[in-house]
This record gives C-alpha cells, sequence and structure tokens, in this order.
C-alpha cells in the first residue's frame, strides 16, 4: 500500500523506529538502574538536582512505553510483510483496487501509537522542566521553591500520562464513557503542571536575579510552558476537541508546549552547561541576542495559528486556497511563513557562537555560575574519569542559595556541614 | 524485531561479575554506597549485586508491556473481528510446555546446587531442554504448515504465530545467556559462574517460562 519504490522505504522506517524503541529501552533500563543504585556516597534521593529527577520518571515512562511501540511496530510490519491484516480493515479500497484482509482494526493502531504518544510528550518535556528548575534556582540565587511538591509533581504528571491517551480519538469513534474519563484525567495533569508553574514563579519571587542568557531560556521555556499548556486545557475537553479537532489549534498548540518549550530547555541547558562541556563560555551578547530573537519569532509564528485553527483552517492541506472559507486566511499563512524563515535564520546566531565559544570562548571557570551541585567541584571540562579519582561525599541539598550562617551566598553539595547546624 | 532483549544484559555483566564474592547473595544496605569506588571506567568500581536483579525486573517489566500491548490487540480482534476462528491447540504444544517447565526446574536445581560438577551438568541440561523448547516450536510451525495453517490465514492464527514467535526471539537470548554461562562454567578452573549472573539469568528464564503459560491461557482458553 504505496506507491511505486516507496514500500521498501517504510519497512526500512519501521525496523529503524523498532531499533530506536530497543535502543530507549536499553538507556532508560541504565538510567533508572544508576540513579537507585549507584547514587555518590551521601546522595539520598531528595538530595538530587531536579534535572536528575525528571530524567528518571522520563526513563521509567521510556522503559514502560517505548515497548507498546514496538509490539505496533511488529504488528505494522507483519502487516506489510507477513500478509496479515492486524490493522487492514476489511473492505479496504485503495486506488480502485479492494486490499485483501481478514478484518484488522485501524483503531487499534491509534490506541497503541497513542498509549505510546502521550507518555512520548512527557518524555520530551520532562528534561526541561528539570533543566528550568536548575536554571531558575541558580540564577535567582534562592532555593527552588517547594523541592518536595516538585518532585511529587514530576511524578503524578508521568504517572497520569499513561492513562490519557484516549484525548487523541475524541473524534476517532470512542465510547462517549471513555472519552469522559479520558477528559477527567487529562485535566487532572493541569493540577501538577500549575504546582510547577506556581514553585518556579515562587524561586523567582523576591530573588536577586541574574539575566544570563541561560537564565532568560529557563524564564522563556516557564513562559512557553504556560501558552504552550494552557491551551491543552482548550483540545482535552471532548465538546471543544470537536471543534478543533484537525485544525491549526492543536498544531500550534503541540508545537508551542512539546516542540518549542522543549528546545528551550535544550538552549537553556546549552548555555549553562557549555562551559562544563568546552571549558569555555558561550558569547553572552550573541546569546541575548539570538534568546529574543527566537522568543518573539516563536510567538509570532504561533499565537496567529492559534486564531487560525480556531477561524476553521484545516491542517494537512497542500493548498488551502481550495476553500472558500480558509481564503481571509491567507495573510495570516503568509505572516506566519516569514515568520517561521527569520525564526530560523536567528538560529544561524547560535550556530556561530557555538562554533566560535569552542575554540574562541572566554576560559571558563570550574565553577562560572556559583551553582551547588555536583558538576561544579570538577574542572572544566572535567578530566577523564570526571572527578580525578576524588571520593564525593554529599552533605547538602541541591539548590542551597543565601543560606544564613554561610560563608558564600551559595553552599555546594560536596562542603562540610555548615557550623550552624551542628 | 524483539531482537533479543536479554544478551545485552546478560553479556557486560557476567565480565565483570567476576570480582564478585561467591554466594555473598543480593540485599545489602539501602542506596548509596554505589560511590565508594573510583568514578572512573577503571578498575576499582564496585557494583552492588542487586543492581543485576533490579536492571533485569526493570527490563522484564518493559519485555511485560510489550505483551500487554499484544494481548489487548489480541482480546480487541477476538471481541470484534468477525472473521475470527478459533483454532485449536496443536497437542505437541503440551509436550512441549512440559519441556520448557522441566528445564526451570533443572535451573533451579543447578543454582542450588552443592557442587561445581552437578551444577555444570543441571546447567548443560536446562540449556539442552531450552534447545529443545525451540526446536519444538519450530516443529509445531510445520505441522500447523502442513495443515494449511499460516501466519497470514486467520485473525486467530495470526496471533498464535506472533505470540509463539516473539516468546520464541526472547527464549532464544535466554538460551544464548545460558549456553554463555554454561560454557563459563566447564572451561574456568573454579567451574562456578558468578553467582549474580546466574540468578539474574535464572530470574530471566523463569519468567518467560510463566509468560509461556499466559500465551496458552490467551490463545486457548481465553474465550
Ligand atoms: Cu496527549
Amino acid at each position: 500500500m504505496a506507491g511505486p519504490g516507496l514500500g521498501s522505504g517504510q519497512d526500512l522506517w519501521i525496523i529503524s523506529i523498532a531499533l530506536f524503541c530497543i535502543a530507549s529501552l536499553l538507556g532508560a533500563l541504565n538510567f533508572i538502574t544508576t540513579v537507585l543504585n549507584m547514587r555518590a556516597k551521601g546522595m539520598s534521593l531528595m538530595k538530587m538536582p531536579l534535572t536528575v529527577w525528571t530524567w528518571f520518571t522520563t526513563a521509567i515512562l521510556a522503559l514502560l512505553s517505548f515497548p507498546v511501540l514496538l509490539a505496533a511496530g511488529i504488528l505494522l510490519l507483519l502487516d506489510r510483510l507477513g500478509g496479515t491484516s492486524f490493522f487492514i480493515p476489511a473492505g479496504l479500497v485503495v486506488s480502485d483496487t479492494v486490499i485483501e484482509s481478514s478484518g484488522g482494526s485501524p483503531i487499534l493502531w491509534q490506541h497503541l501509537f497513542w498509549f505510546f504518544g502521550h507518555p512520548e510528550v512527557y518524555i520530551a518535556i520532562l528534561p526541561g522542566m528539570g533543566v528550568a528548575s536548575q536554571l531558575l534556582s541558580t540564577f535567582a540565587r534562592k532555593p527552588i521553591f517547594g523541592y518536595h511538591a516538585m518532585v511529587v509533581a514530576v511524578f503524578a504528571i508521568g504517572m497520569l500520562g499513561f492513562f490519557v491517551w484516549g484525548h487523541h480519538m475524541f473524534v476517532s469513534g470512542l465510547s462517549p464513557f471513555s472519552a469522559l474519563v479520558f477528559s477527567i484525567l487529562t485535566l487532572a495533569i493541569g493540577v501538577p503542571s500549575a504546582i510547577k508553574t506556581f514553585n518556579w514563579l515562587g524561586t523567582l519571587w523576591g530573588g536577586k536575579i541574574r539575566f544570563t542568557t541561560a537564565m532568560l531560556f529557563a524564564i522563556g521555556f516557564v513562559s512557553l510552558f504556560v501558552s504552550g499548556g494552557i491551551t491543552g486545557l482548550f483540545l482535552g475537553q471532548t465538546s471543544v476537541d470537536v471543534q478543533l479537532h484537525d485544525t491549526y489549534f492543536p498544531v500550534a498548540h503541540f508545537h508551542m508546549i512539546m516542540g518549542v518549550a522543549a528546545i528551550f530547555g535544550i538552549f537553556g541547558a546549552t548555555y549553562y552547561w557549555f562551559p562544563k562541556m568546552f571549558g569555555r563560555m558561550l558569547h553572552e551578547g550573541l546569546g541575548k541576542l539570538h534568546f529574543w530573537l527566537t522568543f518573539i519569532g516563536v510567538n509570532a509564528i504561533f499565537i496567529p495559528m492559534h486564531l487560525m485553527g480556531i477561524m476553521g483552517q484545516l491542517r494537512r492541506y497542500a493548498e488551502s486556497t481550495e476553500f472558500k472559507f480558509m481564503e481571509p486566511l491567507q495573510p495570516y499563512q503568509e505572516f506566519v511563513t516569514i515568520a517561521a524563515f527569520v525564526t530560523a535564520a536567528a538560529q544561524l546566531l547560535f550556530l556561530v557562537n557555538f562554533c566560535w565559544g569552542m575554540f574562541k570562548g572566554k576560559k571558563a571557570t570550574e565553577n562560572p555560575w556559583e551553582a551547588t551541585t555536583l558538576e561544579w567541584i570538577t574542572a572544566s571540562p572535567p578530566p577523564h574519569d570526571n572527578f580525578g579519582g576524588r571520593e564525593l561525599v554529599v552533605n547538602h541539598a541541591a539548590y542551597e542559595y543565601g543560606v544564613p550562617g554561610a560563608p558564600r551566598d551559595y553552599v555546594m553539595q560536596t562542603d562540610p556541614p555548615l557550623e550552624s547546624a551542628k | 524485531m524483539p531482537v533479543a532483549i536479554a544478551p545485552p544484559e546478560v553479556k557486560p555483566e557476567t565480565e565483570r561479575e567476576d570480582r564478585l564474592p561467591e554466594p555473598g547473595g543480593p540485599g545489602g544496605g539501602s542506596g548509596s554506597d554505589g560511590g565508594s569506588g573510583r568514578w572512573g571506567d577503571g578498575g576499582g568500581r564496585r557494583l552492588r549485586p542487586d543492581s543485576y536483579q533490579l536492571g533485569m525486573w526493570l527490563a522484564l517489566a518493559s519485555i511485560s508491556m510489550m505483551f500487554i500491548g499484544f494481548s489487548s490487540a489480541y482480546i480487541l480482534g477476538q471481541g470484534t473481528n468477525s472473521q475470527w476462528r478459533a483454532m485449536a491447540a496443536p497437542p505437541f504444544v503440551w509436550i512441549n510446555t512440559v519441556i520448557l517447565l522441566a528445564s526451570s526446574l533443572s535451573l533451579e536445581l543447578a543454582r542450588r546446587a552443592p557442587a561445581a560438577t552437578e551444577l555444570k551438568r543441571w546447567m548443560t541440561l536446562t540449556c539442552l531442554l531450552g534447545a529443545a523448547f525451540l526446536v519444538g516450536q519450530l516443529w509445531i510451525w510445520r505441522l500447523l504448515g502442513d495443515q494449511g495453517i499460516y501466519l497470514s490465514g486467520n485473525p486467530h492464527s495470526s496471533f498464535f504465530y506472533l505470540l509463539t514467535g516473539v516468546h520464541g526471539v526472547h527464549l532464544l537470548g535466554g538460551v544464548a545467556g545460558l549456553a554463555t554461562l554454561t560454557a563459563r562454567a566447564w572451561s574456568s578452573a573454579p567451574g562456578v559462574p558468578a553467582r549474580a549472573s546466574l540468578n539474574v539469568t535464572a530470574l530471566y528464564w523463569h519468567f518467560m517460562d510463566g509468560l509461556w503459560i499466559y500465551l496458552l491461557v490467551l490463545l486457548f482458553f481465553w474465550r
């Protein structure tokens, strides 16, 4: 069921996805075991940086959702090569020929795919949440607000993510009762998400904020998490989703939160850990220009796209001028296209900064950001065995900034216990 | 493509594990002595034995999720597909089941063997029984083919080939792991493979055993 020559491409694509599944599984297994069994001395679970907590949760999601995609991939491959019809419905007609089938179910594919697909969006966004937490705390010079609540919220988001896949299938012929259950569970994710947002703002509140490029991207992440996440509450309700389904609205929602917010997490992390990776600093001025162009650019792309979706612009059409009701939206299309090109071009600034910084950037010290976590006690870049044979003993929680009685405004995790605490 | 998820777990650990104290079983303190050695790839790093146990449990959770995916597809097809015609269980399946259960028993006897010589013998028997099961499975497929029951015929036969096939690939990985341990038991001077490797492989093998029983119930008794 493909054009000439396209079939083998699809087979190879499915096989490569299967390999990707297995690789992700092994990586997740390694990560979970390492976090649970191989921490530094004194590093209790509740002293771990939130970056580690989010990666840990991500690994659990990957461990349990990728095998289902693998199962779906095997079924799909057998449908294509083994003559089975797990997904091919009876009486399917493609290009005027009836496809032979013993009565499979295409909806089954949707179920299996989205059972993986929804956890997968959290696999993409959770590490970004960890990075944002780390950066906001470091550059606001304050402990993260509500560390325990953050850990619980991350876990709640991860676990709830397994029970909401049906919200992608409200128009696929789901029973109204299960649609209601999926809808309620989906909206419930708003609660831990709101806890996280509140805690990020609480971390910023009254802080001595250092507006580095990394910090700007972390704040940008929070902004995009709110503006991209809030529309999820629209789409999670069956009655609203029926109207908005397959328009630009979910496209804009999805790209705002899972695409751009996650990428802001990656950018923030790169600006923050670049000195540790390469021993040199990135150029801050160029970085800030990159941030502002990107931040304004993505909003210029996706805010109009939300509006277009509400006005009925359908997705997956090569040409929208064929439909009378989409014609007035053409100026929006053009604006979004130009904004997309400008935003893409702005990424060249990052590329230049990255290449320049690797060879010509200012030399980085061990701890240029005055941060507290373990990676900052070793040289930049770290020696071959990370800590030069030192045995680490962790005495402090992950984000001890501005502790009364401490000699500096930050206490590193490996610093000796404070006098006042004894 | 469920290419044996077992071997990657079994192999790297058997190499490092020789340093572990032999019967010193799992269950030490909790959580935080992992960093007691150096952090490099160098020699002195100690891994706690139950890291392997934990890793294997996680792998089994993952494998279970894959079979849950298949099971939901099966139950949906059985409930909604009007062309579903259930095939009868080939009689040879029951003989094969006995072979697989026997392999678990002999592996358990190997694990509890007091002396190295007995351990070697039980391990070898386990390998042979595991291989016999796989050959038996191929034989069952051939018999079915002779009756005109193929992968592509009926939804139920599709699922029979699919589930037994994916289970077989996992068992193949298990046999490879067992064979490695057995070969080591015969060749190395002390004759006893590292305890933790054996325990973790046994866990995998018994799980595959239980999975097989589950699949039989799903395929032939679930209505
Ligand atoms: Cu979703």
